[in-house]
């Protein structure tokens, strides 16, 4: 507890931060386009497609594809694993395609969540096993960030002492082991909005759970300014009956992260979780026009809210892969101005509009 | 961990956070003149004077009645238990006095270091026994801050993880404590200047010791926007052969607050520890002007380093109370500057007041 034994060289640090800042320039968050195969059943199954490799590969494509309009407002985008490595049409690696135009490659690293036995339903995550090589291979496949989602449920019982620590505990090893490769590690501690609570106990619930990730980033010696931080917004449960303005969540979302998140940390990329892409951005929106001083970078990393609308454009059909395009360059352009608090909300009508939640939801 | 149970209401919370505002208004710092009798023994010893009540009652006078330039300088003043109740020659209590002027008024409200059994020579602080009543008397009293002091030293094997979490956790339960009874918690976790190490190994002593605290505070379900800061600045040891600029001082210092101190906390007060008046005064000003982002005032608290020459001015001749109070006068407007970065320097610093941090940076 009292001498240091370096973690890192100076050189290593000026990297992880100097990627960090890349990702979360003015203006730009996170594509999350790292569903899991499992995941991506529950976004093409919907829409009518088959769930084959090849499926998967033609719509990230159609995504990767946008032109040089989401060069402004995408940092950086997470990848699956299998996504790594598939190539475009043209035959072009998809993380050369990105990284080609400026924008960071990043990988999700976790294995998923398993149970902890005697709890009530609640979960780690597992993954650390081999994760250095994994770390050091894919910074040579051209990634320069990853990603590792918790997940905590409120209800009457949970989140219990024992999940909060144990997630926050294997958050910051894999925090740690990131950037032993040079790796800037997302690190995403996601409170579902299942449940009837309202807007204070998801506030008090977030609160708590970050102070302890930061208390165990700062025990595993990890290095703040290159990490992000990927929470949930402080938003009511999904069967609360109390309706909260957008304003209201901004103000109990950047006050949970002003109680804990350390300056030190370049930015918050928040996740939209069961939110529409409309309501999604306008939240945003609000959260950097909140009048509370906001020492971090706060923007997005989405997943379905930047393709809802573009998955339900495309449906698998050829014929309708620009359009589908269109949509997701739309939906980054909202969030770009969203991010920069300058997003006006154009209406509510439409596939924007509609909720994305899916109950208990694990990728 | 998953219900909240409420501490305090929306007008208590209010009055906490309004009342840390008003300490660290732009501009104002605080007066430490809360030495205890023994701590007075060795000051006035230093200038010849007899540590006697009256004594001790006179050199306070020296400092509460300077005149209105200190109103802007001086948001608050920490007393000692005894001094909270002498008067003026005027028999005007000193409380009012100081509240009077729009200053407000804090009182010392630990007990003094007892040793850790088991450590290196490790303190914790004691003080809480009857301390809720102890706080309400004070405010009925006048007093709206709080003061409690915790010492933690730096050695080859200290501080250990036990005087971490234990001070950690004593500096909570005050805070708690005083916040129940409508008083704003400063919590001060001293990391001593003793010793002959660098800055690198007082910079990561103290993010270990300020994130402990801060673990502890959400522990306790302390109010932070109802709460201030008193740390070291981050400093090399005493005896540590290497000299750092100002700019290296404050680069450290900044950066040791940016990964610990969530930017709810209102005010961060530094203490001057063992440095010199102009010293002190040097160093907050570069710590105002570091260019990284800082979510917090940092300000002073300051006891010898606003006190010095006046006790030197003044030996305990009646004769000498006006250059006395001068000198006091001169080191609150002095710091009133360097709070704001506005102060170029006595005669060792002939520059202007911006410094020039060029590519000083602590990684």
């Amino acid at each position: 507890m009292t001498h240091q034994y370096p973690a890192l060289t100076t050189e290593q640090k000026k990297e992880l931060q100097e990627i960090a800042q890349r990702i979360v320039a003015p203006g730009k968050g996170i594509l999350a386009a790292d569903e899991s195969t499992g995941s991506m059943a529950k976004r093409l199954n919907p829409i009518g497609v088959e769930n084959t490799e090849e499926n998967r590969r033609r719509y990230r494509q159609l995504l990767f594809t946008a032109d040089q309009r989401i060069d402004s407002c995408i940092g950086g985008v997470i990848f699956f694993h299998e996504t790594l490595y598939q190539k475009s049409d043209d035959g072009v690696c998809f993380a050369k395609l990105i990284k080609d135009r400026d924008i960071v490659v990043g990988i999700k690293v976790d294995k998923g969540v398993v149970p902890l036995a005697g709890t009530n339903g609640e979960t780690t995550t597992q993954g650390l096993d081999g994760l250095s090589e994994r770390c050091a291979q894919y910074k040579k496949d051209g990634a320069d960030f990853a990603k590792w989602r918790c997940v905590l449920k409120i209800s009457e019982t949970t989140p219990s002492q024992l999940a909060i620590l144990e997630n926050a505990n294997v958050l910051a090893r894999y925090a740690s082991i990131c950037q032993q490769n040079g790796i800037v590690p997302i690190v995403e501690p996601e409170i579902l909005p299942d449940g009837d609570h309202d807007l204070k106990r998801c506030q008090y619930v977030t609160e708590k759970v970050l102070a302890a990730v930061y208390k165990a980033l700062s025990d595993h010696h990890v290095y703040l300014e290159g990490t992000l931080l990927k929470p949930n917004m402080v938003t009511p449960g999904h069967s609360c009956p109390t309706k909260f303005s957008s304003e209201e969540i901004a103000m109990a979302t950047v006050t949970a992260l002003r109680r804990t998140v350390p300056p030190a940390v370049t930015g918050v990329t928040f996740l939209s979780g069961g939110q529409s892409e409309e309501e999604a951005s306008v939240n945003l929106n609000s959260i950097n026009t909140c009048p509370l001083t906001k020492p971090w970078a706060l923007t997005f990393s989405y997943g379905r809210a930047l393709q809802a609308s573009a998955l339900n454009a495309w449906k698998g059909d050829l014929n309708k892969e620009k359009a589908g395009t269109e949509e997701f360059i739309k939906r980054a352009q909202a969030n770009g101005l969203a991010a920069l608090g300058k997003y006006k909300s154009s209406g509510s009508a439409g596939a924007a509009a509609q909720s994305l939640y899916v109950a208990n939801h694990a990728y | 961990m998953t219900h909240q149970f409420p501490t305090l209401s929306e007008g208590q919370k209010r009055e906490l956070h309004e009342t840390a505002l008003r300490i660290v208004s732009p501009g104002k710092g605080i007066l430490a003149a809360d030495e205890s009798v023994g701590s007075m023994a060795k000051r006035l010893a230093q200038v010849g004077v007899e540590n006697t009540e009256e004594n001790r009652r006179q050199f306070r006078q020296i400092l509460f009645s300077a005149d209105d330039r200190i109103n802007s300088c001086i948001g608050g003043v920490i007393f000692f238990h005894e001094t909270l109740y002498q008067h003026s020659d005027n028999g005007v209590p000193f409380v009012k006095m100081i509240r009077d002027r729009g200053i407000l008024v804090g009182v010392k409200v630990d007990k003094g270091v007892v040793p850790l059994a088991g450590t290196c020579g490790e303190t914790t602080t004691q003080g809480l026994d009857g301390l809720a009543e102890r706080c309400a008397q004070y405010k009925k009293d006048g007093a709206v801050f709080a003061k409690w002091r915790c010492v933690l030293k730096i050695s080859d094997s200290n501080p250990s993880k036990l005087a971490i979490t234990e001070n950690a956790n004593v500096l909570a339960r005050c805070s708690s404590i005083c916040q129940q009874n409508g008083i704003v918690p400063v919590i001060e976790p001293e990391i001593l200047p003793d010793g002959d190490h660098d800055l690198k190994r007082c910079q990561y002593v103290t993010e270990k010791v300020l994130a402990a605290v801060y673990k502890a505070m959400s522990d306790h379900h302390v109010y932070l926007e109802g709460s201030l800061l008193k740390p070291n600045m981050v400093t090399p040891g005493h005896s540590c052969p290497t000299k750092y600029s100002a700019e290296e001082v404050a680069m450290a210092s900044v950066t040791a607050m940016r990964r610990t101190v969530p930017p709810a906390v209102p005010g961060i007060c530094f203490l001057s520890g063992g440095q010199s008046e102009e010293e002190a005064s040097v160093h907050l000003n570069a710590i105002n002007n570091c260019p990284l982002a800082k979510p917090w005032v940092l300000t002073f608290s300051f006891g010898r380093a606003l006190q010095v020459s006046a006790l030197r001015a003044w030996r305990g001749h009646k004769e000498n109370e006006k250059t006395a109070t001068e000198q006091f006068v001169k080191r609150a407007e002095v710091n009133s500057l360097a709070c704001q970065g506005k102060y170029s320097g006595g005669d060792n610093y002939g520059e202007a007041g911006h410094r020039t941090f060029g590519s000083c940076h602590a990684y």
